[in-house]
């Protein structure tokens, strides 16, 4: 765990609980430092910044770093345990803006939010806001548009009508994107067998891998990705691959066909407006993920342009202006996926 | 394919030897500390830092092979803080061995860090391929399961012959089974207790260390923090089920793969009906029932985690 902008150190701990002595001023200078000058963001991160969900926050933050209109310190791999407590200093330290994710602190992030009513909270979360905790917004990756794209292609692409899926845990943010994943394939194949699978951890890519290499084994010939290790089974028994979150094209040409990428900058953004406008309330800001706002696309082809067929593309192209335009809406379901 | 047809599968017993290499290793290091009478817990983080070690060697240029190396030595490195810490100095192993555990994985994620700051993605090697082993991998079944691995499960298996007849053939093996045995008889007979047991550590943690590559060099391509993700705790209980014998722990390794790769694709079969939760379990509940089969009978090493201290009565 590294945290860069804060060291412990007798004199530090001394400022600190002075710091905290002075809270109930805090507020009214950190109120005053708010009118001028870029934000001061701080995330806190559970994994490494190289998780693909997180990478896409990182990515967005230093976008807007670049722009200036933040300043961007970042906490990662913070266990679940001390979550709150990094939280807090960075309230402490004056940052007016956190970033974080909350799926597993919920009740704590929301205790720090609530201590600490003139920052302003942006925390990945499975749950809603809640008006009387106006500071606190959350988010999450709502990129069910392009996923069901992704679909649209695996379908078309599947010749054995068998897809396998390795996911991490059945979270909301897994479900959500494996359901409309599976939607689209439907649509293009009705009778398409799926088998899903999760394996019980964020990061361990080898395992990931080996129950790829199971699915392959039992007729899958198409992955949906969802962790690392996936893809690389697919490359290996030369099957094809769904990446989701990031792109991967690039480092598996042969394997991964299509992918549903998440932008987080417009969620940021509409944050930063926002405290800027001094309008920042309890806002879901899951919409910012949708298609629309710009949160989510479907990755270029790459080598597959060619290969994907042209009634295929077309198919999608018109299926994303139609989710553009508001026509046709992916249905959000967070359920478990199942086997079928 | 039912729950039946699927253990006739080359699939299966390729994957479970797969899944075993990493465990056979520092199984095979563990026990090797146990025999001299040092619990070592540290083997969770060693395995990391072997991962790490292992990876950004290779990642840096040099060969896999030297990664390997790179690998042995981090770990050997970890193991001697720990056996001066808990031999010579006589601290309690269990909590020293946790301790090598935090503090190792921890450095690991450190020097990650500081090797690649602005990453967006785990960067990629080019792992060791399976090599088929010339006439035997020809073999029905067997040749299909076994004889197409990567070089470092055939290293796993030669580690376990070697380890075998080191401690039931030679001078060496004796004084490590004296030492964990009767400290004091052992040292009645000349034997450098303090000594042989820092070595058996050490060496016991390159094996580790030595595992915990595998997954970064042999079964995926690059390393992530938590990747070790238990393994080393499993070793730990697979040499209470070896009976702290090579051999055995090397069948226990195995018992274990089979049943990791069995339960992912009993998962595929039956996924829909059963909540996945119980397949992940299922190799842990086996491993601990047969553990509580095989283990009745264990007789543990009789200096297991009693610090020696010379000329003490």
């Amino acid at each position: 765990m590294t945290l860069p902008s804060f060291r412990i150190s007798r004199r530090g701990l001394i400022k600190a609980s002075a710091a905290g002595a002075l809270m109930p001023f805090a507020g009214l200078t950190s109120r005053a430092a708010r009118a001028e000058g870029p934000i001061k963001m701080a995330a806190v991160y559970t994994v490494p910044v190289e998780q693909q969900w997180v990478s896409r926050i990182h990515q967005a933050a230093n976008t807007a770093k670049a722009r200036g209109d933040i300043e961007y310190v970042f906490s990662e791999k913070v266990a679940n345990t001390d979550y709150e407590r990094v939280m807090r200093e960075y309230c402490e330290a004056g940052h007016q803006l956190i970033v974080g994710e909350a799926f597993a602190v919920e009740d704590a992030a929301r205790a720090v939010a609530k201590d600490y009513p003139d920052r302003a909270f942006l925390i990945g979360s499975s749950f809603k806001p809640d008006a009387a905790l106006a500071n606190f917004a959350v988010f999450d990756n709502y990129i069910q548009d392009a996923s069901y794209l992704t679909g649209l292609v695996a379908g078309a692409m599947t010749k054995s009508g068998n897809i396998g899926m390795v996911g991490g845990y059945p979270i909301p943010e897994v479900n959500r994107l494996m359901n409309a994943f599976m939607a689209g394939v439907k649509e293009v194949k009705p009778d398409t067998k799926f088998q899903v699978a999760f394996i019980g951890s964020w990061f361990d890519p080898p395992k990931a891998k080996e129950t790829a290499l199971a699915q392959i084994d039992a007729g899958a010939d198409l992955l949906y990705a969802e962790r690392f290790g996936v893809s690389d089974a697919a490359k290996e028994k030369k099957v094809l691959a769904v990446g989701n979150v990031i792109d991967t094209q690039k480092d598996y040409p042969e394997t991964v066909v299509a992918s549903a990428l998440w932008h987080f900058e417009p969620t940021l953004d509409a944050a930063i407006a926002a405290i800027k406008a001094k309008s920042f309330k309890a806002d879901d800001y899951g919409q910012y993920s949708f298609m629309k706002a710009g949160g989510c696309s479907l990755a270029p082809f790459g080598s597959f342009d060619g290969v994907i067929p042209a009634e295929v593309k077309a198919k999608v192209a018109e299926k994303e202006a139609a989710i553009k335009s508001g026509a046709f809406t992916v249905a959000i379901d967070d359920s478990e996926p199942k086997s079928s | 394919m039912d729950v039946i047809t699927i253990l006739f599968t080359t699939a299966l017993w390729a994957a479970a030897i797969r899944i075993a290499s990493p465990l056979i290793f520092a199984t095979l290091g563990e026990l090797l500390c146990e025999r001299a009478g040092v619990i070592n817990l540290g083997i969770e983080g060693i395995m990391t830092v072997g991962a790490f070690a292992g990876w950004i060697t290779v990642y840096a240029g040099f060969g896999l092979w030297a990664g390997v190396v790179v690998a042995a030595l981090a770990g050997a490195l970890f193991g001697l803080l720990h056996a001066v810490l808990v031999v010579p100095l006589g601290l309690s192993q269990h909590v020293t061995g946790i301790g090598i555990t935090l503090l190792a994985s921890s450095l690991a994620y450190y020097f990650y860090r500081l090797a690649l700051p602005e990453v967006t993605s785990p960067p990629k090697i080019e792992p060791f391929q399976p090599w088929a082993v010339p006439g035997l991998s020809d073999l029905p079944f067997v040749g299909e399961a076994l004889f197409r691995q990567t070089p470092l499960t055939y290293l796993a298996f030669v580690m376990v012959a070697l380890v075998a007849w080191l401690l039931a053939r030679t001078p060496l093996g004796l004084a490590i089974k004296a030492v964990g045995e009767n400290p004091a008889a052992a040292e009645a007979q000349g034997i450098n207790v303090i000594a042989v047991r820092i070595g058996a550590v050490v060496a016991g943690s390159a094996l580790m260390g030595v595992g915990g590559a595998f997954l970064t060099l042999s079964a995926f391509n690059s390393f992530f923090f938590d990747m070790i993700n238990g393994r080393g705790w499993i070793s730990v209980a697979l040499v209470v089920f070896g009976s702290w014998r090579p051999g055995k722990a090397l069948v226990g390794a195995l018992l274990f793969g089979l049943f990791d790769a069995y339960q992912l694709r009993l998962q595929q079969w039956a996924g829909a009906v059963v909540p996945y939760q119980l397949f992940l379990m299922l190799p842990y509940v086996l491993s601990i029932i047969a553990l509580i089969l095989v283990s009745r009978r264990a007789a543990y090493p009789r200096a297991l985690m009693v610090p020696y201290h010379k000329g003490e009565r």
